[in-house]
């Protein structure tokens, strides 16, 4: 077989970053066969390997040849049915399950992994989708342990990624049901974006947010969480950290911003944004925010950018905001805008901002 | 070159994304709020792709894409240039 088989020797040619689990049910997940058993039993210590997946911001989800009713009730039964997203339960393929999962949730199937204590199973999903990471039973003891189970970073957006799922799902049929104008729809969202300094809890996303964003991302430099920690307290500077929220949930920690404050001139020195939030227009609120402090504390502002070949939307956002191309360092291209004129924030997003008095 | 059969595919665009009826020549999109970073790459990916036109940094200004006017304009300036040169 060409898939990532577990390998008892633990010689497995390179870890991977895995983001969703699929579960089988019967002697799996639990032991016993549902529907031929009187009762089952869960798996000794398998609610504590779910629940602590979950926390690490990994999604779970289920593929088991089943009576839908009848397994989904078991799983209320032992307290572990919301943990599951997509459950996939009937008598198809697994392969075409663990492939409508990853549709479901919008995951490339090399970020899967599948646990199934039949080879059989394994194999049909192995032959269809080589990209999936299979696994026996006999990996889950020491599952928590696995480099590919351990993510980098572990922060309050990866424990609320479950649910940030879930209400991305809301927010998707119900883009998909409406029928008015696009900005309409956004409007019936109730967005509130909280712009703030950076706070000790919000390092650890703020430099997750620097490593993985690229595509809205004017510099792509990185910073580590000392580096963070110092700039968050140094006086010249400013990092701010953004939160989206709206009627359907929150989307967590999505965008950071970090300006350097000259006496005469303000350096945006990194605006970035996650995808998450890419159709939502919230990355011009925060430049206009900053746009306006800088104006407040009588400074120039100026701004950064390093193409990547991926983030030519945040040179638009800068151009269309009215900064103009004033310089090139190496790689770096500087802008600058006038002040005169700051963009207005659209209607349907509500700024939420401390006060800015300290700037001067 | 008519510039009309121009205007007529930015206006059908911009008012199938936007969802809106078509927009008058002059309407502003960015002063009405309609358009967000997303939308902003989204038309300048159009007119590169529709027209066959490169857009450099230098033409990102928004008097560019401001409106089906404005962007009907620039095509006709770009394809103006590469047919000059």
């Amino acid at each position: 077989m060409e898939c990532a088989t577990f390998d008892l020797t633990g010689k497995r040619a390179q870890a991977r970053s895995i983001k969703c689990v699929v579960w089988d049910l019967d002697d799996t997940l639990w032991q016993g066969i549902l529907l031929e058993d009187r009762q089952v039993t869960l798996r000794p210590g398998i609610a504590g390997i779910v629940k602590a997946l979950d926390e690490r911001g990994i999604l779970q989800s289920i593929a088991s040849r089943n009576d839908a009713r009848q397994a989904l009730a078991q799983l209320r039964a032992f307290d572990l049915d919301e943990y599951f997203l997509f459950p996939q339960i009937h008598w198809n393929a697994k392969s075409s399950s663990v492939q409508a999962i990853a549709q479901a949730l919008n995951l490339g199937l090399d970020s899967f992994a599948f646990i199934d204590d039949q080879p059989f199973e394994r194999d049909e999903v192995a032959s269809a989708c080589p990209q999936v990471l299979c696994l026996d039973t006999a990996a889950i003891d020491t599952l928590l342990d696995w480099p590919d189970f351990t993510p980098r970073f572990v922060t309050e957006d990866s424990r609320r990624r479950r649910q940030m799922y879930l209400s991305n799902l809301a927010r998707d049929q119900a883009e998909a049901a409406f029928a008015g104008p696009a900005a309409g729809f956004l409007a019936t969202l109730g967005m509130v974006l909280t712009l703030e300094p950076a706070a000790e809890g919000d390092l650890r996303r703020a430099a997750e947010l620097t490593l993985r964003t690229n595509q809205l991302n004017t510099t792509g430099d990185t910073y580590d969480y000392d580096e963070l920690n110092a700039l968050r307290r140094s006086p010249g500077h400013l990092l701010l950290i953004a939160g989206l929220d709206d009627k359907y949930g929150t989307y967590g920690r999505i965008g950071l911003a970090l300006v350097e404050r000259g006496a005469e001139v303000w350096t945006l020195k990194l605006l970035l944004m996650s995808c998450r939030v890419v159709s939502r227009g919230v990355g011009g609120l925060v430049l206009a925010h900053i746009m306006r402090r800088a104006k407040a504390a009588g400074a120039r502002l100026r701004a950064e950018f390093v193409p990547n070949g991926r983030n030519r939307q945040m040179l638009i956002t800068y151009r269309f905001a009215g900064f103009q191309e004033v310089g090139q360092v190496g790689d770096r291209t500087l802008l600058e805008h006038d002040l005169a004129a700051i963009p207005p924030d659209p209607p349907y997003v509500k700024l939420v901002a401390p006060e800015t008095a300290r700037d001067t | 070159m008519s510039e009309a059969p121009t205007k007529k595919k930015i206006a059908s665009f911009l008012a199938r994304h936007l969802r809106t009826a078509e927009l008058d020549g002059d309407e502003d999109i960015f002063a009405a709020g309609l358009v967000n970073s997303l939308f902003a790459m989204q038309i300048v990916l159009f007119v590169e792709k529709e027209f066959s036109v490169t857009v450099e940094n230098d033409d990102l200004q928004l008097d560019n894409f401001r409106s089906v006017n404005a962007i009907a304009g620039f095509v006709a300036r770009k394809q103006a240039a590469l047919a000059a040169s």
